[in-house]
């Protein structure tokens, strides 16, 4: 087939042409979180304290840093999946999450007596927060990739280890509904651990999955 | 390439985009020219033929053209294809250049087939079900529109464009996996 036969097959194709992939994401977002939402309401409950815990700054900063890597890992996906795509210039704003996180983990340590940091570190239910993020972010992470794959990622490993994190984001907000360990430093172990278990699930899935 | 070229190329994919398949053929040959020039720059050894990747940057293009955001410049997307299939290919010729060791390694007295090596694309045209191949074939080896096909083969129409469409997206596919 030459070059000019095969610019006449694609011309005549010219018609169905897939949905925009701007509209793909925000549909897919959509999606994850009424899923996420499900997930959490067939297997957990809201903390028994959760009025009173709302009123103190450690449980609603789970709140904040999940939703802040959310949405810098969305924006950062939606221009990964774009061949072209100015994601270098969305790439720092991935970092705020994790720099909020460490400066509260500083402060903790300030607040706290040092016989009391293990403690808190440890917390008392780390297993149940590596199994629920995960199985919270598992439904989402499949249509991100879902959603790389309609998509043209010209780095599919990073694209889908973003879509972990953002998956990671809405698992996280809405496991932190039930958790009822605030520490910043358990968040910052485990919250953090059970995250980058989706990110690198995430990486080896658009590996397989979203390359084209 | 200059501005005036990047807005014309822009104005024609707005246009294709929107089913005029004239202004599309015209974006496509554009394209292709300057797939050419970037590939020919890039493959510096032997071993890839930049007709294959003008070829396959094509395809790509027209299966990914929901990723282009008609408000920013085609140029950089364009590009950031052609980039993506040339380090495809160069992935693929490193594997494929194993496997041919391998069996070298098995049986060396092969003598070289002397035949002109088909275009990759074309050997994947071969591997669609026989309805679309039939569809592909009929539109671009015979240079037949989508109705003349239709007559010709006795099917619809849109199951023309069905066929072409699914056979396009097939073929796409098997760059992506292998």
């Amino acid at each position: 087939m030459d070059t000019n036969e095969l610019v006449q097959l694609l011309a005549a194709d010219a018609r169905p042409r897939g949905a925009s992939i701007s509209s793909v994401w925000w549909g897919a977002v959509g999606l994850a979180i009424t899923l996420a939402a499900a997930v959490f309401l067939a297997t957990l409950d809201p903390r028994p304290d959760i009025v009173a815990a709302a009123e103190t700054p450690r449980f609603l900063l789970k709140f904040v840093v999940a939703i802040m890597l959310a949405a810098s890992a969305f924006g950062l996906d939606r221009a990964l999946s774009r061949p072209g795509g100015t994601w270098r210039k969305a790439m720092p704003y991935l970092a705020a999450a994790p720099v909020l996180l460490a400066m509260a983990v500083i402060v903790e340590l300030l607040l706290l007596p040092p016989d009391t940091w293990s403690a808190k570190l440890v917390g008392t239910n780390s297993v149940v927060c590596l199994t629920f993020i995960p199985l919270l972010g598992i439904g989402p992470l499949i249509i991100f990739l879902l959603a790389l794959r309609h998509g043209a990622p010209a780095r599919p490993i990073l694209a889908g280890a973003v879509a972990g994190l953002l998956a990671g984001g809405i698992a996280a907000t809405f496991y932190a509904v039930q958790c009822t360990d605030d520490s910043p430093l358990f968040v910052a172990t485990w919250y953090t651990a059970a995250i980058s278990g989706l990110a690198v699930a995430g990486a080896v899935g658009a590996h397989l999955f979203a390359r084209w | 390439m200059d501005g005036r070229d990047e807005s014309e190329l822009a104005g024609l994919l707005r246009a294709a985009i929107a089913g005029d398949a004239r202004a599309y053929g015209d974006f496509l040959l554009r394209a292709a020219s300057l797939v050419r020039g970037f590939a020919g720059r890039k493959i510096v050894r032997g071993g890839i033929d930049a007709e294959d990747i003008v070829q396959e940057t094509l395809l790509a293009i027209h299966l990914k053209r929901h990723t282009w955001r008609d408000d920013t410049p085609v140029t950089p997307w364009l590009f950031a294809i052609a980039r993506y299939k040339l380090i495809d290919a160069f992935r693929r010729r490193g594997r494929r250049e194993e496997v041919e060791m391998g069996e070298i390694a098995e049986s060396f007295a092969q003598p070289e087939p002397d035949t002109v090596s088909d275009r990759e694309i074309g050997r994947a045209l071969d591997t669609l079900a026989p309805g679309q191949r039939a569809a592909v074939a009929a539109v671009c080896v015979d240079g037949r529109s989508i109705s003349e096909t239709a007559k010709h083969l006795g099917m619809s129409e849109t199951t023309v464009r069905v066929a072409l469409h699914r056979g396009l997206k097939a073929i796409g596919r098997r760059f992506g996996r292998s």
